[in-house]
């Protein structure tokens, strides 16, 4: 379980998070929705301590992320995958190398093994042909799969979205965000995707967090978030140019 | 008065938070050089890149610079009488500086710059995050091998850059200025010690460590967008040759 309490954090005189709070339960699948700029990725980021807090805390299981010592903080990690948004596949090495990577780094597993384990993977994400490709011959869709077959690869409880779909045509966005619910479904993980793709993510989300001017403002399932009266959340899911929110 | 105080405390705070910074940086690299998993593989390939990639312009650089220093030196020393120590003045000039000097800085220009701006781009593209979540340390995966790789590297080119360019000299001063060859030879060898050589191995080692401590900081700490990149690869550039030249007079002045 993910509990984030009161989270705060300025760069400068510019605070973008102030008392952010949250609750994700363990197999909940959460999505993280507001204004570009608003602090989505920061949020997602200080969950496994790329950002340190000002104030507040992040609990995952009941540990202060924090406040983990550095041994503590790396077995936290290997239980949490991360999709960033621009995939942060090496580009110097094959797709395979990439997927294969963490295992051959933290695991004793041979490379038979490991090579079956990345093909399955990769299979999964319907890449199984594209092994030895390298990242810069892959489309943006293909490279979010492979982004997600290196996730998958380490077995995580939890996995964190940072806008995987940004940047893809609607079919394919919509293929990642049926790729992201039929694993969180087979494999019933922890999520938290942060997103804009409104209404494609509500069939397949649990519940929706709305950021906005750094609080979470509302925490509903798609169905209410969809009717909201409140003038915010009704001006951001309807794309509506006039209202309170200003660009 | 009390602004400009201001000022600068604060220009020393952040020199001292810089100073702080990299030597914590340089500190943990130096522990992932040595610790196991030690990456062989990556070290090879950064000896490969940073080492052989470079003979084209090591070569280069080393010949006309062993060329010019007989077109020069010979006519000086003939006004003295004593051109038959071309051989000593130009194998002492190259083996403790300028060999160790010269390829240190060439390097910087050709693989520091590239592995900057590799690392600053890995920043960028969130694959050293990615590096860290994966729960792994990124310095031993991107700065150990380029530590070791250098510190390897260096000396073998700097010994590359001395041999070529005395040859260059050699052709300058016998070839084409008409010295005796067996002279030029000869000399060398009376007054080349293997202490000048230890000297010369001795700093392009340190060159080697100074290049990828600054070259790999930078390119770690870069800032974001193709800009950042930019600036980090223009300052590691800059920051290693101008260190290597600092570096060298406190060596020298060291030892003598």
């Amino acid at each position: 379980m993910i509990l984030i309490e009161d989270l705060w954090k300025a760069f400068g005189t510019q605070e973008v998070l102030r008392g952010v709070s949250l609750e994700v339960k363990a197999g909940e699948f959460v999505a993280l929705v507001g204004m570009s700029g608003s602090g989505k990725s920061m949020l997602l980021r200080h969950l496994v301590r790329l950002i340190r807090p000002d104030r507040g805390r992040v609990l995952v299981d009941g540990l202060d992320i924090a406040k983990m010592p550095r041994e503590e903080l790396e077995t936290l990690r290997s239980r949490i995958g991360y999709v960033f948004q621009s995939g942060a596949l090496f580009d110097s090495d094959t797709v395979f190398d990439n997927v294969a990577f963490p295992l051959r780094e933290k695991t004793r597993w041979s490379e038979t093994k490991i090579r079956s384990k990345v093909l399955e993977e990769l299979d999964s994400v319907g890449l199984k042909d594209a092994d030895r490709k390298y990242p810069a011959q892959l489309s943006g869709g293909m490279r979010k799969r492979v982004a997600l077959a290196r996730t998958l690869v380490r077995a995580p409880e939890i996995i964190l979205f940072d806008e995987p779909t940004t940047g893809l045509d609607p079919i394919v966005g919509n293929s990642i965000l049926h790729l992201f619910d039929s694993v969180h479904k087979r494999l019933n993980l922890t999520g938290i995707l942060v997103s804009h793709e409104i209404p494609e993510i509500f069939g397949i989300v649990q519940k929706i967090a709305m950021l906005y001017e750094g609080k979470i403002v509302a925490v509903e399932t798609p169905e209410t978030i969809g009717t909201s009266q409140n003038p915010v959340i009704d001006q951001f899911v309807h794309g509506k140019p006039d209202g309170p929110v200003h660009y | 008065m009390t602004d400009s105080l201001t000022a600068l405390g604060v220009r020393l705070i952040a020199l001292f938070m810089l100073a702080g910074k990299t030597t914590l940086f340089l500190g943990e690299a130096v522990v992932c050089s040595i610790t196991r998993p030690i990456k062989f593989r990556r070290i090879i390939e950064q000896i490969w890149f940073i080492g052989w990639k470079s003979m084209p312009v090591i070569c280069l650089t080393a010949t006309f610079t062993g060329m010019v220093l007989a077109l020069q030196g010979y006519p000086t020393l003939r006004r003295v009488g004593s051109e038959a120590l071309l051989g000593p003045l130009v194998s002492l000039s190259l083996i403790s500086e300028l060999g160790p000097v010269l390829s240190a800085l060439m390097v910087t220009g050709r693989a520091g710059s590239a592995i900057t701006a590799k690392i600053g781009i890995m920043r960028i593209n969130d694959e050293i995050d990615a590096i860290e979540l994966m729960g792994l340390n990124p310095l031993r995966y991107l700065v150990a091998p380029n530590l070791i790789a250098f510190l390897i590297a260096m000396p073998l080119l700097a010994v590359v850059f001395d041999v070529i360019a005395i040859f260059g000299a050699y052709l300058v001063g016998v070839r084409v200025l008409g010295m005796d060859g067996s002279a030029y030879f000869g000399e060398m060898s009376n007054y080349v010690v293997l202490h000048d050589i230890v000297i010369g191995i001795y700093k392009s080692m340190s060159f080697g460590g100074l290049i990828a401590w600054v070259c790999c900081y930078k390119g770690f700490n870069c800032r974001f967008g193709a800009e950042g990149v930019s600036a980090a690869t223009t300052q590691a550039v800059v920051a290693s040759s101008v260190l290597i030249l600092i570096g060298d007079y406190l060596i020298t002045s060291l030892i003598n």
